[in-house]
């Protein structure tokens, strides 16, 4: 298939720190592409870039094969989710959603009618009327991504679009960015730092760490072989132990020596279902998750092995 | 107990003290003898009537409110403009040019005055009222500025960037999205400027000569001595601007949605 944005080389400076440095990376039609990556790592300013906010050192973008790169926001064909909605505070939840097509001259009646099409697809059609003050964070939320998918953009950018909602509202709304997706099926970079949030929603990955790109793929494929120590540690946990990345379902307790030798139990966290335990050798801290009823207790010294397939050897 | 009493005394005093020179050319205004000084003889209209019957006082209120219309409304736009550059580009030596721009809010008037006069003399701009005009610009221009300046926050470069996105151009942008989000800060500005060129004397005395602002022909008046049709007029300056107040309280302190 053929790439809808293909990012060639992009760098981007900042005083005396590079943001980003030559970043290449390909996104499908109709995929799903998460940006993953502390604070810091240039996951934003990748975005910004993206969408036109923001200008890069060197490097291009191309968007459907043509050069977007010097393209202003309002003539690029990508539409932004921001971090704090930025709705019109000013005017309604219908006025909001109908914007993109009033700037584009369609006719009010069109124009009301596509809004409620979108309002009915993110499940606020009874709030057309309503201001965004009006609204709970969900449901502007759901008013910011309605308002950017009626331009039908060939790019939906998202900026932490659910940072700023509640654990168990976040996890629900994540559900509904997947399945609407799946139903515009528009391209989707989503830019976070939660892990399980990349995990839930991403067809494809991308860590990123210090302005660079660690690692990309499936979340199976970073998950299961992490490129680097950053990635193996930053999506879900890992043991790190000579350029291995070991992850904490794959280590177990034997009674006789095993392969990872011996550590004292140092903290064991409950987590309804399983329960973290950290044990510490000379060199190694390692995390290792064990069933629920598991009697292990702090101070106890245990032997640890791992099966050698286990054992992902990192690049970096 | 005691120290309620002395407290209320000084409230009093003070209180008194703001008021009482408002209060009596009020009073006297509805006199209905000759003469503003007690005793009290009315109250009566007939220095109203008399104000209205008079075609100076009447040319002047009217060229007073024509000039507060549109020279606030000139100041407003170029406050406006010149914040909304201010908070939403880079300009090169931005805090020196900030400091220039508010500067002439420190100026006595009577310095402003005296540089137009001297600055339209040597160009050749008559006296008039469109110089008196230019003068309120000058002076109301940084307040509307320094007002609206004040409001424009990161929050809403935000709300700009999404209405860009969406495919606005930047004059949709200020007329849609940035004036409208401004509303209260803008009518308060517009509303402060009304009342500062309403009241303005030093600039229209130094730049008008024959049609000029109510303020001057109050002056004029007063000239020819004391009589309760000065205070019939000064009362209606004073109400306009306690009018133009309370708006301006209502749009600056308004309570906005969050």
């Amino acid at each position: 298939m053929k790439d809808l944005v293909t990012i060639e080389n992009l760098s981007r400076d900042f005083a005396n720190t590079k943001a980003l440095n030559d970043v290449s990376l390909a996104i499908k039609p109709g995929s799903y592409t998460v940006l993953l990556g502390p604070s810091g790592s240039g996951k934003t300013t990748l975005l910004s870039i993206l969408g036109g906010f923001l200008q890069p050192s060197s490097g291009r973008v191309l968007i459907n094969g043509a050069d977007c790169t010097n393209v202003p926001p309002a003539k690029r064909p990508t539409a932004t989710v921001f971090q704090d909605y930025a709705l019109f505070p000013h005017m309604t939840v219908e006025n909001n959603v109908g914007f993109g097509l009033r700037m584009r001259g369609v006719d009010s009646a069109t124009r009301t009618a596509r809004a409620e099409e979108m309002l009915t697809l993110v499940g606020l059609a009874q709030s057309a009327g309503k201001k965004p003050h009006q609204l709970s964070g969900g449901q502007r939320q759901r008013v910011a991504l309605a308002r950017a998918l009626i331009v039908e953009p060939a790019v939906l950018l998202l900026d932490e679009p659910l940072g700023a909602l509640d654990l168990k509202l976040r996890r629900q709304m994540q559900d509904e960015l997947k399945a609407i997706q799946k139903r515009v099926g528009t391209a989707f970079i989503h830019v976070t730092h939660d892990q399980e949030e990349a995990m839930a929603l991403a067809d494809h990955v991308v860590v990123m760490n210090n302005g660079e790109i660690e690692d990309e793929g499936t979340p199976e494929k970073v998950y299961a072989q992490p490129a680097s120590r950053f990635s193996a540690t930053f999506m879900g946990e890992s043991t790190i132990i000579n350029n291995h990345a070991i992850r904490p379902e794959h280590i177990t307790i034997v009674k006789s020596k095993g392969r990872l030798g011996s550590a004292t139990v140092a903290d064991i966290v409950y987590q309804g279902s399983y329960k973290r335990v950290l044990a510490k050798s000379d060199a190694t801290q390692f995390i290792i998750r064990m069933p629920a009823e598991t009697t292990l207790t702090v101070g106890e010294t245990v032997q640890l092995d791992c099966a050698s397939n286990h054992m992902i050897k990192l690049l970096r | 107990m005691m120290l309620r009493l002395t407290s209320s005394i000084y409230a009093a005093l003070i209180y008194g003290f703001i008021f009482l020179p408002v209060f009596v050319l009020v009073l006297f205004s509805f006199q209905a003898s000759l003469f503003p000084i007690p005793p009290f003889n009315g109250p009566s209209l007939r220095w109203y009537a008399a104000v209205l019957a008079d075609k100076r006082l009447v040319a002047g209120l009217g060229n007073s409110i024509l000039l507060a219309l549109s020279t606030s409304a000139l100041a407003t736009v170029l406050g406006f403009l010149s914040a909304w550059g201010f908070a939403r580009f880079q300009l090169p030596k931005s805090g020196l040019m900030r400091g220039l721009i508010t500067a002439p809010l420190t100026i006595s008037y009577l310095i402003i005055g005296m540089g137009l006069l001297v600055f339209f003399n040597w160009i050749g701009i008559p006296k008039s009222l469109i110089a008196v005009g230019i003068g309120h610009v000058v002076i109301n221009m940084p307040l509307c500025f320094a007002i609206i300046y004040s409001q424009m926050g990161d929050h809403q470069a935000n709300i700009e960037r999404a209405a860009r996105d969406l495919g606005a151009p930047e004059w949709k942008v200020l007329s849609l999205i940035t004036a409208p989000l401004l509303w209260p800060a803008i009518f308060a500005s517009f509303f402060l400027s009304m009342t500062f060129s309403w009241d303005e004397f030093v600039i229209s005395f130094l730049l008008t000569r024959f049609d000029t602002t109510l303020p001057v022909e109050i002056w004029n008046l007063l000239r020819a001595g004391l009589n309760p049709k000065t205070n019939a007029v000064g009362s209606l300056v004073f109400g306009v601007s306690i009018l133009m107040a309370i708006l301006f309280e209502v749009f600056a302190f308004r309570k906005r949605p969050a």
